[in-house]
């Protein structure tokens, strides 16, 4: 990169992050009648990698096989299409403020090993928590707590208490 | 008046330009979710250890203003609430899983959505997190026939919060403000009180 000279750029304030992405968040609704996700697209890849190993395994599971039309997976989905752009949205953003760095984040007190452990014990979690809860801080939180769903509000009261309260068993995993 | 959104289902738009429009809103949603630092495990993580409120304030802010325009929008006919994709509820299965969803962002750095950010930032460990998110998925997918009753567990179909209380949306809406504003005040009394 020709600019690796440059130092970041600092964070936009949370106020304006925050605008930008509730006036996404709207007209995402406005154009599609539905709310942004970040986890519906990993749920489908899933499938599809569990398909390649064991298709008629995969199609026989009934919540995969939604899925499948014919054998074939259906790849032409909302969230797949909005997920790639979250990458080249995120990519983009990143080179602009000179925050595109190769680097592993984690606390001083752990390695890395651990650390890509955690990052998969973590993941392993929310992946299962997001398909437990149908929709993740993205589809339950913003999108089901800005049209005010009932549930989607129960959801993000978990999930600060699920944080704040883990926060205290791992406090090591990122001082 | 007739209303003319969402435009994908009053026939304005063809689906497979809703589609490239879904990359366009996600390349968005990727933008300010950079923007605003969560491309970091560390700044998301500083939420849980009550270092730095950003978490909680970028999603209230963007929950206030996307929730206000909605209402608008339904207000002036432009655009039915009714109309919109709403999450059912279901108690027992969001309690559990927004739990989970708290817990595994401490352990692993990210959530989903900000994962897909922090890989594109350069970040490693980002890899090894949506690894686990397909992980979690594949164990969903195996359990599912013993988990499925349970998942019914609570359930109360597509329902607000403002037709469970049976008052006017505007009302929650302003509560929903109060929430936002009265949080940020003590978010940012938080941060002063350990800086």
């Amino acid at each position: 990169m020709s600019d690796t000279n440059n130092t970041p750029k600092p964070y936009w304030p949370n106020l304006a992050a925050g605008v930008g992405l509730g006036l996404v968040l709207l007209a995402s609704y406005y154009v599609a009648g539905r709310g942004l996700g970040g986890s519906g697209a990993t749920a489908r890849v899933t499938a599809g990698m569990m398909h390649l190993v064991a298709p008629e395994h995969t199609e026989g599971i009934g919540y995969l096989s939604k899925y499948f039309h014919d054998g074939v997976l259906n790849w032409s989905n909302w969230l797949v299409f909005q997920i790639i752009g979250v990458f080249l949205g995120g990519f983009f953003a990143a080179l602009t403020a000179n925050r595109f760095i190769p680097q592993v984040e984690k606390g001083d007190e752990i390695s890395k090993k651990e650390r890509f452990g955690y990052a998969v014990l973590g993941g392993g979690i929310m992946g299962l928590g997001a398909r437990i809860a149908k929709g993740c801080t993205s589809g339950q939180g913003l999108s089901g707590g800005a049209t005010l769903a009932l549930g989607s509000w129960v959801f993000l009261i978990g999930l600060f208490i699920g944080g704040f309260v883990t926060a205290i068993f791992f406090r090591r995993l990122w001082r | 008046m007739t209303s003319i959104a969402p435009l994908a289902k009053t026939a304005f738009l063809d689906p497979e330009i809703n589609l490239a429009l879904a990359t366009l809103i996600g390349f968005g949603f990727g933008f300010f979710l950079e923007r605003a630092g969560f491309g970091s495990a560390k700044k998301l993580t500083d939420q849980w250890f009550g270092k730095d409120w950003a978490v909680f304030r970028v999603m209230f802010t963007g929950i206030v203003v996307a929730m206000l325009g909605i209402l608008t929008l339904d207000q002036l006919g432009i655009m039915p609430f009714g109309s919109l994709y709403l999450n059912s509820t279901f108690l027992l299965p969001q309690t559990i899983g927004g739990l989970m969803m708290g817990g595994g962002f401490v352990i692993g750095g990210y959530c989903p959505g900000t994962s897909f950010v922090g890989l594109a930032s350069g970040k490693l460990d980002a890899a090894f997190y949506i690894f686990g998110l397909l992980i979690g998925a594949f164990v969903f997918a195996e359990l599912w026939d013993l988990i499925e009753p349970y998942l019914q567990i609570g359930s109360m179909g597509k329902i607000t919060l403002f037709q469970y209380f049976g008052v006017s949306q505007w009302l929650i809406a302003f509560v929903v403000v109060l929430i936002a504003i009265g949080g940020t005040m003590f978010a940012n009394w938080f941060e002063r009180r350990k800086g």
